[in-house]
């Protein structure tokens, strides 16, 4: 990692109130057995302020039906707000149109509605898919189930030791067979950020699409789908200060458009007769069914409190909070930093000597600190480091530099016990 | 019982000196355990002659609860009858989810120390791996998962 030049003190906190953002979010006064909440599992799930969970109740207690349905008042608002926040979804990935925003339950759902939709169509026996070491599993199993059923491979990007793709690999493998890239923009496991732009640009040099999974990178930089020109991009929501059950998955409308549906329902249909059904329009076609719209004006919600305190910012802040925190433990006997790329968000990952992570885990736990252990959804990541699980502490902007300290002490006494 | 009593002194002396810890060259009984959702393994490898526990080890990468649940699970066995076994296997199980009260009637004596594991259910299985690939080994099962649904040791993380 670079640090900041000689000096801890973090740049942006006088430009960045901590304290006063962290007003926003109720569940932050919690205690956990009499110690205060120090919530660290930003990666598995980030906490809502209370302007979203305002947003979700007004939408509940005030505009409430069912959507693209009925010509009264109520259905005729919801519809009008579910679009809407489309809409501002569209505008925080600066998409070049609505229509190419489909939301989906997660990001989970929008990767199995590429390879679905995409690759059963696109990609048959003998073509190639590119993965990388680093993809969670929601990335890699989507696409196992899709070559397993139509005889296509999978080929796997390998890592160095600090965490990163090896780049000049992933060029290697490409081939005639190549017919589709997924990458995550960012490791969940880990942190690092990958250089999508560069890998997507290589792709398309060779006529590849690239699904690129921004469920970690998206709570923690401003993203440009035009800029990255990747094919596709997807993300969910309660990662970003939003509720659970919605995300985006965002698809070039050229794409979108050849594509097969994925599910079959309601709304995503232009006429049905037992002959024959035409399919709705993009974004319609791939949401069947009554989706979340309480969850999906949430999420907008979510996107707009984020965008209100600046994106540029929040990642400015996180980088001093993790230079901080990495500054601290890799002085620490007995600590062991896993992946340590030279560009990556807010995520530690690390082990403690001769202490399993599930051990330190309930331990840190006791001084009121969440933090995730396990292979993280990321087995492959966890074989390179030849570790069975990792102990991960995940950093939001609502985390302050006393938490790091809180991090720091916990360590400390976990390691005292076990000595 | 908070965590606080969970990691005391007994727990981690048997996680740093482990009892009965390694290999077994007359063992005519064995089972590996794995938990697959933490990558916690173990083996177990006994000798059952007559009806009795002669001999008992383990060996595996785990955490401190199970290492130390296993640890202190063999110097318990060891010398015992199947039959005596088998019902320390189901006081354990029974205790680790609850339904058994550390200071009510069970054959476990210093194994209440795990009591406050039931406030952990995400740890439960942790505590129970090593009775579980026990019960599999006196059984002649050579592998079990914490994740197998037709497990008699099941404890899926709802019930505990």
């Amino acid at each position: 990692m670079k640090l900041v030049e000689s000096s801890l003190k973090p740049l942006s906190t006088s430009m960045f109130n901590v304290e006063h953002i962290r007003t926003d979010f109720p569940i932050l006064k919690l205690k956990i057995d009499g110690k205060p909440l120090v919530y660290l599992d930003n990666a598995a799930s980030s906490q809502m302020p209370q302007p979203v969970i305002d947003r979700m109740v007004k939408y509940q207690t005030m505009q409430h039906a069912n959507i693209n349905r009925a010509v009264h008042y109520l259905s005729e608002t919801a519809t009008t707000e579910y679009e809407e926040s489309r809409r501002r979804l569209k505008r925080f990935i600066n998409a070049s149109e609505d229509r190419e925003v489909i939301f989906t339950s997660g990001t989970t759902d929008a990767i199995n509605l590429v390879a679905h939709g995409y690759g059963r169509k696109f990609i048959g026996s003998g073509d190639e898919i590119i993965l990388t070491t680093l993809e969670h599993h929601s990335n890699i199993v989507p696409w196992q189930m899709l070559a397993e059923e139509n005889g296509a491979k999978i080929r796997v990007v390998p890592i160095n030791d600090t965490g990163e793709l090896l780049i000049e690999k992933y060029k290697q493998l490409f081939n005639k067979h190549t017919k589709f890239v997924g990458v995550t923009h960012v490791s969940n496991a880990l942190g690092t950020v990958n250089p999508i732009k560069q890998m997507i640009e290589f792709a398309h040099a060779r006529g590849v699409p690239v699904l690129v999974d921004g469920a970690q990178a998206a709570p923690h930089m401003k993203i440009d789908v035009q800029d990255l020109d990747c094919d596709f991009y997807t993300f969910s929501g309660h990662k970003l200060c939003g509720p659970t059950g919605i995300g985006i998955l965002y698809g070039k409308a050229a794409l979108l458009e050849r594509m097969q549906p994925f599910k079959g329902g309601g709304d995503m249909i232009a006429s049905v007769t037992f002959e024959k059904t035409t399919y709705n329009t993009i974004p319609h076609k791939f949401e069947a069914g009554t989706p979340p719209i309480a969850a999906a004006i949430g999420f907008s919600a979510a996107i707009d409190y984020l965008s209100a305190i600046n994106m540029s910012m929040i990642a400015a802040y996180e980088r001093d909070l993790i230079n901080y925190a990495t500054e601290q433990m890799r002085h620490m006997p007995g600590i062991r930093i896993i992946g340590d790329a030279t560009e990556k968000v807010a995520v530690l990952s690390f082990a403690i000597d001769g202490v399993h992570p599930h051990d330190i885990g309930t331990l840190l736990n006791q001084e009121g600190i969440a933090v995730r252990t396990g292979h993280h959804c990321a087995q492959p990541v966890m074989q390179h480091f030849k570790v069975p699980a990792t102990t991960r502490a995940s950093f939001a902007f609502y985390n302050s530099m006393n938490e790091v300290d809180a991090l720091i002490s916990g360590i400390q006494k976990v390691q005292k016990i076990f000595s | 019982m908070n965590t606080k009593s969970l990691y005391q002194e007994v727990i981690l002396d048997h996680n740093r000196n482990p009892r009965n810890y390694g290999s077994l060259d007359n063992a005519n009984r064995s089972a590996e355990g794995h938990n697959p959702l933490c990558g916690d393994h173990l083996n177990i490898k006994l000798n059952l002659s007559r009806g009795y526990i002669s001999d008992i080890v383990f060996q595996g990468e785990s955490c401190a609860i199970c290492k130390a649940s296993a640890s202190m699970m063999t110097a318990n066995v060891k010398g015992k009858t199947q039959a005596d076994a088998e019902t320390l296997i189901q006081e354990f199980r029974e205790m680790a989810i609850g339904k058994l009260e550390p200071d009510g009637n069970h054959h476990l004596g210093r194994l209440t120390v795990f009591s406050g594991i039931r406030d952990l259910p995400t740890r439960v299985k942790c505590a129970i791996l090593p009775w579980h690939t026990l019960h599999a080994a006196l059984n002649s099962v050579a592998t079990i998962s914490t994740e197998d649904d037709d497990d008699p040791m099941h404890v899926s993380i709802g019930n505990a």
